[in-house]
């Protein structure tokens, strides 16, 4: 049988894993001090960011990318910046893909820590403290530790919910072959050009690698007793 | 006392369902319990001293080191107070491993002879075959032993534990109970504890500090407070004075102890405790009797020759709490106002006390 992936789909492919790895990456950094904040703050803020923080959960995609392109673009405020500092501007390109993702997959980040954190309680880090150790030696020491399995899972599906993302990608990306054209984008380039078997070898890639994601996350619940978000 | 060696506590916290409103000067050495029912504010004070909580007037000071002083700006963070904290959950940290669990505090203390400090932590608490486990393999009494070793090693100058026994059931309670006791007699490190067990009370303290809605009601040696009648500290089946004694003769037909202590002497259980080692006393007031004159037909062995030196008003309208002089020392006996009634004693009388039961908490 002749094996349908052309370099094309491989290279959808490898942008893909790429994408959501740098996505993961990046939110991992940004998500974890905003979920400490959010767990630990008495602040009026709570309310309000976390609600800005989910609002990518409800939104549709496009409405999302309809703002981030606007926004990135030669007029928009995020583009007259990057294009002052000598960047350019970023929307069709993959840093501009990135930015997409790393929005639209915030909550996925944030609600798993936060969740973990807030289980942990307060009184973790009340004992490290009559031990002597600083609030940012704590957290290093105590907090991040004891909320492995919140980060494990925010890892997992960040990854996840960037490599299914479909509606910011195209947006933002444009769906330019080797650029900014990703799995998601790729199959419905298949789909609009009547390549239905290239489409099905993809979609259903799609399908076992969400199914395995999902049964990893669930093994791992059951494992460490971690609720999803 | 007002010494600058001591504990110095000025506290103002306002709560939802209470005031905290305390101001105590404690001793530098040994155990003070702080005693008094759930919502008292007991907990509230200690955690004002660790400073993981802010009183917004507040003057803590541990000897020269000024660690709350509200009216002058300093206040001393948590991680930077030279203590040790016990908490009611053992609170080990799962991460870890037992022995990453006491090297935690020792690590970051930064003081000369820490590793000594924590072999003979771990050697008091009779920890050193838990060192290489989870701390999920421990058992409730265990964890607890291993969370006051944890707070040991650091060699603190002083040492806050609340209820550290509260979590147990009562066969774990006795196993640590001597660890405790072993500690206040071996460490020179003065101790605040928590509790509102009569029992522990007994065992335990050095000062007695009752507090209630938030305020002292009482605050000075354990003995005397104890002997309180006029609002006393304990009430209920629970009241009753501690004696320190010696064992003065162990008596090997009867497996009877003699305890002498300053004004008398009582027979006790023979727990094998040696001759000339002193012990502690519990006589609870509702195992003391009253009679005029000394009797020698009945069952009771112990007698003791006394004086009244006051009658107070009891929970119950039936019964009133006699304050009984026997040399230096002092029992509280629970009876009958119509038993008074009936044997005409009036404060200042001379009278027998008949003691039923004793029991030796050391």
């Amino acid at each position: 049988m002749h094996f349908p992936l052309n370099q094309d789909a491989w290279d959808a492919i490898a942008l893909t894993l790429q994408l959501a790895a740098s996505a993961t990456a990046v939110l991992l950094v940004l998500a974890t001090p905003l979920a400490w904040w959010l767990s630990q703050t008495r602040s009026g803020w709570r309310a309000p960011i976390g609600a800005l923080v989910t609002l990518p959960l409800v939104l549709p995609p496009s409405v999302l990318g309809f703002y981030l392109l606007v926004a990135m673009g030669p007029h928009g405020p995020l583009g007259q910046v990057t294009q002052a500092l000598g960047w350019g501007v970023l929307s069709f390109t993959f840093t501009g893909l990135l930015i997409g993702s790393v929005i639209f997959s915030l909550p996925f980040a944030v609600q798993p820590m936060q969740n973990a954190f807030e289980s942990m309680g307060a009184r973790p880090m009340e004992v490290a403290f009559t031990l002597r150790a600083s609030p940012v030696d704590a957290f290093f020491s105590v907090a991040l530790p004891l909320a492995r399995p919140g980060l494990v899972t925010a890892a997992i599906l960040t990854f996840a919910h960037t490599v299914g993302e479909f509606g910011v990608v195209l947006m933002i990306g444009g769906n330019i072959p080797g650029k900014t054209r990703v799995v998601s984008t790729q199959i419905y380039g298949h789909v609009e050009a009547m390549e239905y078997a290239q489409a099905h070898w993809l979609a259903g890639g799609m399908v076992v690698f969400s199914f395995a994601v999902l049964l990893a996350l669930s093994m791992l619940r059951k494992r460490v007793g971690q609720v999803l978000p | 006392m007002s010494t600058t060696e001591g504990l110095r506590l000025r506290l103002k916290l306002a709560r939802k369902d209470f005031q905290l409103n305390v101001d105590l000067d404690l001793p530098p050495t040994g155990i003070t319990v702080l005693f008094g029912p759930s919502g008292s504010g007991k907990t509230t004070l200690l955690r004002c001293v660790a400073g993981l909580e802010r009183p917004a007037n507040g003057l803590v000071r541990v000897g020269s080191e000024l660690w709350h002083d509200e009216a002058h700006g300093v206040y001393v963070p948590t991680w930077q107070r030279d203590l040790g904290f016990v908490f009611q959950e053992a609170s080990l940290f799962e991460h870890l491993k037992v022995q990453d669990n006491l090297a935690y505090g020792l690590k970051r203390s930064k003081k000369s002879g820490a590793s000594q400090a924590l072999a003979r932590a771990i050697e008091l608490l009779g920890i050193g075959h838990l060192l290489h486990r989870d701390t999920g393999h421990l058992s409730g009494g265990e964890r607890q032993r291993v969370a006051i070793a944890r707070a040991l090693a650091t060699q603190p100058r002083l040492l806050l534990l609340d209820e550290p026994l509260a979590a147990l059931d009562l066969a774990r309670r006795h196993d640590i109970l001597p660890w405790l006791e072993k500690m206040r007699d071996e460490l020179s490190m003065p101790m605040l504890y928590i509790t509102h067990s009569a029992d522990e009370v007994a065992r335990l303290a050095d000062h007695l500090v009752c507090l209630d809605k938030g305020s002292v009601k009482a605050s000075g040696a354990a003995q005397d407070v104890l002997a309180r009648i006029e609002s006393p500290a304990i009430v209920g089946d629970d009241a009753g004075v501690v004696l320190r004694g010696r064992v003065a003769l162990r008596d090997s037909v009867w497996h009877l102890a003699r305890v002498e202590f300053p004004g008398g002497s009582l027979w006790v259980r023979d727990n094998g405790i040696a001759v000339g080692q002193s012990v502690r006393l519990r006589v609870l007031a509702r195992d003391i009797s009253i009679t005029a004159h000394e009797t020698r037909d009945t069952s009771i062995q112990n007698h003791l020759q006394g004086s009244i030196q006051a009658i107070a008003d009891d929970a119950h309208p039936s019964q009133a709490l006699v304050r009984i002089r026997c040399g230096e020392s002092i029992l509280l006996g629970r009876i009958t106002k119509r038993a008074i009634d009936a044997l005409k004693v009036r404060v200042g009388d001379a009278i027998w006390a008949q003691v039923k039961s004793v029991a030796v908490i050391e």
